[in-house]
């Protein structure tokens, strides 16, 4: 369902530019959850970003249900690490949800409905009346996935969404997307830098190389579902995977070198 | 009694014991420039507030005077006030006409109200029209400029939250800009406010035919210090209830703003 083709992004021009991401190729299917990770400056902000169509790529193209990105497209939602800024502070949480749906929705009660409705499958029943700014870090990274979920998108964009939370709200909220993830048929793209989280939600994890970022594996996860913290966390192939992929992050040889050393559960195109 | 309680308790207790202080030394002093505060608040009793319950106990001299000086500053404001938000708005949108206009809306700010005062005299109508547009010309900067800032600091991830979500232009306005900016925009009001009432007397000073700063004028013609000292604290009282009712309204409409908050 989202095709990306040879996708560059380059900042600036001249002896100053900085190149972000380069010659990024890669296919996600419906209902698929991928993950990826790189060292941090490896651009994987920049490619979530050129998927959302919130950057324009400077080459190469994106391609979402069979129709090229170039603005922000229908059907897209995306929640990033910045909770605290990306939630209007002089909204209630039930506004904040029901905001985006403004464009969907005509009348307010339905709005209110649809957003209630996404609050209470966060495990955030009966805040809509509260403020972002009384909510715990974690509580408000609910609620701007409920605002993501409320738009009900065929693609789910996260930019290192549980990145300043702590470790115990961030396997909560890990559970979280993994349930969402069962119940709708919903195609999740998590970008992170923490690999453990990389291999407990992915189905796939591409392995970005550092700036200027371009795929160096493509890693099929085939752990059994439904996961868990504590077990899934301490399976043979959880530990062997995670290895594998702590290598490929920190591995400083040419992408090509390490595509083809990969296990046999890799397939480059995830096909 | 909590600390808080007590602090409201001592103000009070400072506030009268400055006026008891102050009534003691003028009636040891018998100056005939400093009249004792009973003389005045006499004074401001029969002169303004002494009228029928009908008029909420204001005289004639109340209502031919402080209410049209009210009018004048209200009017002023809300000029500045309808000019300096939607053209702030704009600007602080657009950094680069901003950048452009920038020495421009500085020479502005920085130039006296006060020295525009007998270009105003020239351009309007001497009385009402001239000083609405003296408190108007000189209030509308503090508004205008803060009002840039706050447009223009919108922080970029709300801005890039709307875009991701596909807020319409018209929703960006309202329901991100505006609010954001709101609070830069009532630190502009503040300033505002008690400009305008320096800018209502000194308008009415030079050319009216009624109004606080036109008793005040007459009051120094005759030599009437206890008029003069009456209007004196008269707009100190209108400048307090002003700001009050200012700092009111803030706490109402930027209840979710950082300083205003209340957790649970």
């Amino acid at each position: 369902m989202l095709e990306v083709t040879d996708l560059t992004r380059t900042y600036g021009r001249g002896p100053g530019a900085h190149t972000a991401v380069t010659g990024v190729s890669l296919t996600v299917a419906q209902g698929e959850l991928v993950s990826i990770v790189g060292p941090s400056g490896c651009g994987k902000s920049t490619l979530l970003r050129c998927i959302a169509g919130l950057t324009p790529p400077t080459s190469g193209r994106v391609v979402l249900r069979g129709v090229p990105v170039h603005d922000v497209p229908d059907g897209l939602a995306v929640v990033v690490q910045d909770y605290g800024r990306s939630l209007f502070p002089w909204l209630s949480v039930r506004d904040n949800v029901a905001m985006p749906l403004r464009r969907t929705i005509r009348s307010r009660a339905a709005r209110r409905k649809a957003a209630d409705a996404a609050l209470a499958a966060v495990g955030l029943p009966g805040s809509g009346d509260k403020y972002p700014w009384q909510l715990s870090g974690g509580m408000q990274q609910r609620t701007a996935i409920a605002r993501a979920l409320a738009c009900d998108p065929v693609l789910l964009l996260m930019d290192e969404p549980f990145g300043s939370v702590d470790a115990q709200t961030r396997e909560d909220l890990e559970d979280l997307v993994l349930g969402v993830r069962r119940e709708r048929d919903i195609t999740i793209l998590v970008v992170t830098h923490d690999i453990d989280e990389s291999v407990y939600l992915g189905d796939r994890v591409i392995v970005l190389t550092p700036g200027p970022g371009r795929v160096r594996a493509d890693l099929r996860v085939d752990l059994p579902a439904p996961r868990d913290q504590i077990e899934t966390k301490e399976l043979p192939e959880f530990v062997h995977l995670r290895t594998e992929v702590s290598r490929l992050v920190r591995s400083r040889d040419e992408p090509a070198a390490a595509n083809g050393t990969l296990t046999a559960d890799a397939d480059p195109h995830g096909r | 009694m909590s600390w808080k309680r007590l602090s409201w308790v001592w103000r009070w207790v400072v506030l009268v014991a400055g006026i008891a202080g102050w009534q003691l030394w003028t009636s040891a002093a018998h100056s005939s420039f400093f009249p004792e505060p009973s003389a005045i608040v006499t004074r401001m009793y029969h002169l303004w507030f002494s009228g029928p319950a009908s008029h909420v106990f204001l005289t004639a001299d109340a209502t031919g005077n402080i209410l049209p000086s009210l009018g004048r500053v209200f009017a002023g404001l809300a000029i500045a006030v309808v000019i300096g938000v939607p053209l702030g708005i704009a600007l602080g949108r657009s950094p680069a006409v901003t950048a452009y206009l920038s020495p421009l809306l500085q020479f502005a700010r920085a130039l006296p109200v006060v020295t525009m005062a007998p270009v105003f005299f020239a351009l309007f109508k001497l009385g009402t029209q001239m000083e609405v547009a003296t408190i108007a010309f000189g209030t509308i900067w503090p508004i205008l400029l803060n009002t840039i800032d706050g447009a223009a600091s919108v922080d970029p991830v709300q801005l890039e939250t709307a875009r991701a979500f596909r807020m319409s232009r018209w929703q960006r306005v309202a329901r991100l800009i505006v609010p954001a900016t709101l609070p830069r925009a009532f630190a502009g009001f503040r300033l505002s406010l008690s400009l305008s009432l320096i800018l209502m007397v000194f308008a009415e000073l030079v050319g009216s035919t009624n109004g606080i700063g036109y008793e005040m004028s007459n009051a120094t013609n005759s030599f009437d210090m206890t008029l003069l000292w009456s209007t004196i604290v008269l707009l100190g009282i209108l400048g307090y209830l002003l700001n009050e009712l200012l700092a009111r309204t803030e706490r109402l409409v930027l209840s979710w703003h950082t300083p205003h908050r209340e957790r649970e």
